[in-house]
């Protein structure tokens, strides 16, 4: 069981959006991919995720439940919280009285209320929102976990109790997950690997690994690492920062 | 089984309260009634019963008609003709336009045709049912039909044109088989563009159909009106005209409307 991304280019009419893009991701692996806005990550993941066939190369995934949470919550406005979190189990033929029981039990982990189950995504906050897209995706029991920057646009409170929830589940499950960010923190804090892309056309530049285990990643830490890491050079050329003296 | 319960208790009760609402939202529209009535009252006062018949002249006349059994047959046979025409839009227009919704091509190919058939005016479409169908049933059909085809196919359209992408990668992602997509994704997206056009339709029926029978046949509401015309009696075109109008409020308010609020229920809670 792995991700196995080979030699992947890819393009948009005549613009180069990918080229030369060798990937794998193992089982119970997490993967960060981190680079500037535009450089073609989320085309990258979209190709992981299947939603688009890449141009030259081959994508391969041999795991059995991806699931992926969107840069958006991406929750159907006419299913109530409930319905949505059961999306993925309802695809899989599980009963009703059964998914809407996983769907409760996950939600509640997640802080949502059984009031909030019954409402419309609507009704729902932001924050609100985007734990039930995290519980849609964790519902299906994901082998792989994809996510398209799906915290950047939440508070660091929430931000924090999710990648807590998601430390969690890496730890009950084993499920891999190939995430991107542009936000290195968020990458120092969960990922084993760290992918640095650089844009136009997008290419993975430098790899960096984080062997520190999880429960050892304290805020202090995040910190440190992420200060020495955004001295690098390759992390330099790659955001576009100006050289060090 | 006891939180199920609750939970339906509630649906229920948010279902009661939903209803309240929406009977409580029709004393604005019924003091805007009053208004309406008053100002006829007023106007009809003034011209006299020859040009204008007040509004209790038009309903004591009304009154008459149904309880003399005049009435019944010839709506009956107008709702026939009008609801034929209208279910035959329906299905035709509502198939014909998802389809064309689904390829760009059939969509911009479609788009000067229907501006063309929205164009035309139902008298003109009149005058050639007349000249193909004749006096009777197939003329009032075919020209509500032909009316009512091309808003329902633009709203349609719409729907499939505008089904949101970042849905369907969801849809994928999640591995939805094609009838879940069709019922979970696709459906109440494009009821929520249909729906509108349904409704707009359903008046456009009504009025063409009492022209159509007015110009071609000898039965229905249109041809009534006709004969009231000719004998001048402004009291009886006045109660047809105000059957008409009522049955449509009755079918807009009483059933389109509360059907649209139970399936776009979602969209209340915004």
């Amino acid at each position: 069981m792995s991700l196995n991304i080979h030699r992947v280019a890819h393009r948009f009419g005549y613009q180069r959006v990918l080229e030369d893009i060798d990937l794998r991701v193992a089982p119970g692996e997490a993967v960060a991919l981190v680079g500037p806005s535009g450089c073609g990550k989320t085309t990258l993941l979209n190709l992981a995720a299947g939603l688009l066939s890449p141009w030259e190369g081959c994508v391969e995934c041999s795991f059995r439940r991806p699931a992926m949470m969107f840069q958006q919550p991406r929750l159907l406005p006419w299913k109530r919280t409930r319905d949505n979190i059961a999306l993925g189990l309802k695809a899989a033929g599980q009963p009703r009285a059964a998914r809407h029981a996983t769907a409760a039990a996950l939600a509640l982990r997640m802080g949502l209320t059984e009031d909030d189950l019954d409402k419309y995504p609507s009704a729902l906050s932001g924050g609100m929102q985007s734990r039930a897209a995290l519980a849609r995706a964790l519902a299906v029991q994901p082998d792989l976990l994809l996510l398209d920057e799906a915290f950047s646009a939440l508070d660091i409170g929430l931000k924090s109790e999710l990648y807590r929830l998601l430390a969690e589940e890496r730890d009950n499950r084993h499920c891999a997950v190939l995430m991107i960010t542009h936000d290195l923190m968020e990458a120092i804090r969960l990922a084993d690997r760290i992918l640095v892309m650089a844009g136009s056309p997008g290419r993975i530049v430098a790899e960096h690994r984080v062997d520190t285990p999880l429960a050892e990643r304290d805020e202090s830490w995040v910190f440190t690492r992420t200060a020495e890491f955004i001295r690098w050079p390759d992390i330099r050329t790659a955001f576009a920062l100006p050289e060090l003296p | 089984m006891s939180r199920a319960r609750l939970t339906l208790a509630r649906r229920l009760v948010d279902g009661l309260a939903a209803t309240g609402h929406y009977l409580w939202g029709g004393w604005g529209s019924l003091a805007s009634l009053c208004l309406f009535f008053a100002l006829w009252e007023f106007t009809a006062q003034r011209l006299g019963s020859l040009i204008l018949p007040t509004p209790g002249e038009a309903f004591a006349t009304l009154t008459g008609l149904f309880a003399s059994g005049e009435a019944w047959p010839e709506i009956a046979v107008t709702a026939r003709r009008a609801l034929l025409g209208y279910v035959l839009a329906l299905s035709l227009g509502s198939l014909l336009g998802l389809l064309a919704g689904l390829s760009v091509t059939a969509s911009v190919m479609a788009r000067p045709i229907v501006t063309l058939l929205v164009g035309t005016p139902p008298i003109a479409w009149l005058i050639l049912a007349l000249l193909w169908f004749g006096a009777g049933d197939g003329t009032p059909v075919f020209t509500v039909f032909i009316a009512c085809f091309p808003i329902i196919f633009v709203g349609a359209m719409q729907g499939t044109r505008t089904l949101d992408g970042q849905l369907q990668a969801v849809a994928q992602m999640f591995g939805l088989p094609g009838w879940m997509k069709l019922t979970d994704v696709y459906l109440p997206h494009v009821v929520s563009y249909l729906f509108p056009g349904w409704i707009t339709a359903l008046g456009t029926a009504w009025k063409v159909v009492v022209m159509a029978e007015l110009l071609a046949t000898s039965d229905g509401v249109g041809a009534a009106l006709a004969v009231t015309r000719s004998h001048l009696d402004t009291a009886a075109s006045m109660a047809w005209i105000v059957a008409l109008v009522g049955s449509l409020l009755a079918i807009e308010y009483l059933l389109l409307e509360p059907i649209k609020r139970k399936v776009e229920s979602w969209r209340n809670f915004a």
